[in-house]
């Protein structure tokens, strides 16, 4: 029925930057925004944690924030980014508000209770001109004030100040009446929408095809705003004789099942689960080539900063590779890539073989390196590719007004990556050229040096400079858990040699991990799915929680305290000393 | 509101809820308010024991109380500074306040104010530290310190009520003295379905603690007047500062409470979406549903 069709949910003046709009019709309530980037969302007008209206929430041009807890949700996806309440934690679960269809034409903001194609064709309004009227509330239900507006009478441009225009109906239906209004050689055509609010309120909305100017376009307004007012009290005045319809309740669709219970595990393997085309590639640096990737159709998953996909190569490779994007930019996801000599043949393939127009396949994002939003002071240290993280991080937390400083150590000002979107960061940027691995390091620690609770470092780059990054953030007394970092490749040589066995305590099953083989392969063979990505100690996707039993770390992502304590291990590449690992699976 | 929609819910009926202000009345004048949409009367007697019935006919405000034209009496009391009464059979006492007898305390009722809310909303947003640092920004919490560390949550062995403990959340400015923040520890009991009592850190006495409560009139089940009672270590400031401090508080609370939907508070698990800081919500509601409660909540489907 009427669910197929579109119809006007707002005006296009009622989005002024940054405002969140407060729309209903048939008693359902959306929040209705537009992004800086001119994207106009239309979401169920609900906070899922806590069921406060988004319509009383702060739009940032990017995502828009609850009032309540802070939750943000960002542009176009509707996806949650980040829960204040919890830091340390990248949002596990798909939280996603329910979102529907939009279209702007005509001045007003349309919609749809299911995707729709192209959005509405109102013939008569297909020209180029369009003027919207102020929208006009009405006390009565939608099908009386279509009656009424049939008889509606006005002036057309050029003879507003007259009074002897005919004015003839020229369509009608559920949604709107249009009328034409003619005196000598002056005509107006006029289409009014009736947007029903609620089963005893609606609003009608209307838009002729001309767009005058100046003091004209006010007499115009002043011209309708009377006869309008004055239809208003005429339809209001017979509502009054009718019996209300009782108010339309509302619905409220439950959340979905796996949103209900407080934290499960993150399900599915080392997936592609999208495609995506290369719609942009562009050389961000020397030697570093960007890529932006377009989903084929609809929109692409929701990504919080730190997070990264894999990227499966036509070649057969998979790689990893963060999201570059601000917060918001959920078009398309950007991703650098450096062409290393030699390559284990990923960057070699994206940098000769993969063109625009190409499709590829790629994992959802993946979020092992979250951003905490909580610290007094944040400093990023990149060296190289390592930017690219962190550049998402930095532009989130620039976004924000949080106080941090991004330091990009490089080889030359030519090496720099993305620098159109550095310069966004303003003085929050420090370049650091040409150092030496000593002075590199002399600089590092002075970064670090003046520490105080509440700060947190990230870095990521090559591994000699994270290592001793680290190495100096620990002799500075800086607490492990306040530093953060990503590995791009575990360059240790792993040890696969020993032979242990593994229990599973919620599976209650246990395997025997031969020489050679790794615990996610033994996994894997039983049927046994955890998600994956790396595959080589760097990303953390593989993680599980040790119950019982030694571990014998081999990653590069756990921090050295997260080591000792023994309660997590790195499947892909991590054994056990013990003759026993039990495992939370 | 027709006599059909009055409450049927045997729990609720047969509690003690709070319907007045001790503080803000009279001996002798009649009183008038609404409990579970009953209009009841009440007054304080010559001998200053609280008396309420249902009202027949509807009478006003600040008629003369005479004993003798007063008919079906319900159970009454007063306790914390407030009078109680219950529409059906109280099966219990009220739930103890110990600090609220306690030597060397200020006794203040904070003031009552009306919220277009369920009352186990209320109750859950008390509950709530998560909300500080938005919608109590540079006072209760202040971005960017939102983080809600692990706290528990029981159902207390001795009695039949919910206890969280150590509860800990940043503070800007916690105490008169200092200029930066701290973590302020708070406890948080609720021993009857609308009320609430939490303990938290004296800015005065960092060995002590404040009390406040929280006690909602259920008017209907979409409105409440909450009343506030505070039992404080603080001998200095004058009561109409710490009444305007609460007003204050609560009245940063009222317009997300007033935007919530739905306003009965749901039962079921699947309506919304809990996260660990919402422990001691997730155990609120468990325990409501526990309890057979159906007033002011939407039962989960069974």
């Amino acid at each position: 029925m009427a669910g197929a069709a579109w119809y006007p949910i707002a005006a296009s003046h009622d989005l002024p930057l940054r405002h969140v709009f407060h729309g209903q019709r048939l008693g359902r309530e959306f929040a209705v925004w537009r992004a800086d980037d001119g994207f106009v969302n239309i979401w169920e007008n609900r906070c899922l944690h806590r069921g406060v209206r988004l319509s009383i929430g702060i739009n940032d041009g990017r995502e828009l924030r609850c009032q309540y807890h802070g939750w943000r949700y960002s542009n176009r996806t509707a996806g949650c980014t980040y829960i204040p309440a919890h830091p340390a934690d990248a949002p596990a679960r798909t939280i996603t508000i329910r979102s529907f269809p939009v279209a702007e034409r005509y001045g007003l903001i349309w919609s749809s209770l299911v995707a729709a194609g192209e959005g509405p064709a109102i013939a008569v309004l297909d020209g180029e001109k369009a003027l919207v009227l102020r929208g006009i509330a009405v006390n009565a239900p939608a099908k009386l004030a279509i009656e009424h507006l049939k008889n509606y009478r006005f002036q057309p441009l050029g003879a507003v100040a007259d009074n002897a225009a005919a004015t003839a109906l020229t369509d009608c239906n559920d949604l709107s009446v249009t009328l034409r209004s003619r005196q000598d050689e002056a005509e107006t055509l006029a289409v009014f929408f009736v947007q029903p609010v609620d089963a005893n309120r609606c609003v009608i909305r209307g838009v002729l095809d001309a767009d005058p100017a100046g003091k004209e376009r006010i007499a115009v307004f002043h011209h309708h705003n009377e006869r309008l007012s004055a239809l208003r009290d005429e339809i209001e005045r017979e509502s009054a004789t009718q019996t209300a319809p009782q108010p339309i309740e509302p619905v409220y669709e439950p959340v979905a099942p796996e949103l209900a219970e407080i934290p499960p595990l993150a399900p599915a393997g080392r997936s592609a689960a999208l495609n995506v085309r290369v719609a942009r590639k562009w050389p961000a640096a020397h030697d570093i080539a960007g890529f932006e990737l377009r989903a084929l159709r609809g929109h692409l998953p929701t990504f919080q900063p730190g997070a990264h996909i894999d990227v499966h190569l036509p070649n057969g490779l998979v790689r990893q590779y963060s999201i570059t994007n601000a917060p918001g930019e959920t078009g398309s996801y950007m991703i650098g890539v450096k062409s290393e000599v030699p390559s284990r043949g990923g960057s070699q393939c994206l940098h000769e073989t993969v063109r625009e127009g190409d499709v590829l396949a790629i994992s959802e994002p993946r979020n092992n390196f979250p951003l905490r939003r909580d610290a007094v002071r944040t400093i990023f240290v990149a060296g190289g590719i390592g930017i690219t993280p962190l550049l998402a991080m930095a532009q989130a937390l620039h976004h924000s007004n949080l106080v941090y400083e991004l330091h990009y150590f490089a080889r030359s000002q030519e090496a720099l990556a993305f620098p159109d979107r550095l310069a966004t960061l303003g003085d929050h940027l420090d370049t650091h050229l040409d150092l030496s691995p000593a002075a590199t390091e002399e600089r590092i620690r002075a970064l670090l040096s003046n520490y105080r609770p509440r700060m947190h470092v990230y870095v990521c780059g090559p591994a000699p400079m994270l290592d001793a990054t680290r190495r100096i953030a620990s002799e500075l007394s800086w607490p492990e858990s306040q530093v953060h970092f990503e590995y791009f490749k575990n360059t240790h040589a792993i040890d696969d040699s020993s032979r242990f066995e593994v229990a599973l305590a919620r599976s209650v099953v246990t395997l025997e991990v031969p020489p050679g083989k790794t615990i996610l392969q033994v996994l894997r063979e039983s049927g046994i799915s955890i998600p994956s990505s790396c595959e080589q100690g760097a990303c953390g996707t593989c993680l599980a929680t040790v119950l019982d039993g030694e571990p014998d770390h081999q990653d590069v992502y756990l921090s050295d305290e997260e080591k000792r304590s023994g309660a997590k291990i790195i499947t892909c590449v991590s054994r056990a000393k013990s003759a026993r690992l039990v495992l939370d699976l | 509101m027709n006599a059909a929609s009055k409450c049927t819910d045997a729990v609720i009926l047969n509690l003690w809820h709070v319907i007045g202000d001790v503080s803000e009345m009279q001996a002798g004048i009649v009183y008038q308010t609404v409990l579970l949409e009953e209009r009841l009367s009440f007054a304080i007697d010559a001998e200053g024991a609280p008396v309420a019935w249902r009202s027949l006919p509807p009478g006003k405000s600040g008629e003369a109380f005479d004993p003798g034209r007063v008919s079906g009496k319900l159970p009454t009391v007063s306790a914390y500074g407030c009078v109680w009464a219950c529409l059906g059979q109280p099966s219990a006492d009220i739930f103890p306040i110990p600090e609220y007898a306690e030597a060397k305390r200020r006794n203040v009722n904070a003031g009552t104010i009306g919220v277009s809310v369920s009352a186990p909303r209320a109750i859950e947003n008390f509950l709530d530290m998560g909300h500080f640092p938005y919608v109590h920004t540079d006072v209760l919490g202040a971005e960017p310190y939102t983080e809600v560390k692990e706290y528990d949550v029981e159902i207390s062995a001795d009695r039949d009520e919910i206890v969280a403990t150590r509860c800990r959340f940043f503070q800007p400015k916690s105490s008169v003295a200092s200029t930066e923040g701290s973590d302020i520890e708070y406890v948080y009991r609720v021993p009857h379905p609308y009320c609430s009592v939490l303990y938290k850190t004296s800015h005065v006495d960092e060995s002590r603690l404040d009390v406040i409560g929280i006690f909602a009139q259920p008017i209907d089940q979409e409105h409440i007047r909450a009343h506030m009672m505070l039992c404080l270590v603080d001998e200095d400031s004058n009561d109409t500062a710490i009444r305007h401090f609460q007003q204050m508080i609560f009245g940063q609370d009222k317009p997300i409470l007033e935007n919530q939907f739905r306003k009965r508070l749901p039962l079921d698990p699947r309506a919304e979406t809990p996260i660990r800081a919402d422990k001691s919500s997730v155990a609120y509601r468990r325990w409501l549903s526990q309890k057979g409660v159906t007033y002011g909540v939407i039962p989960a489907a069974s």
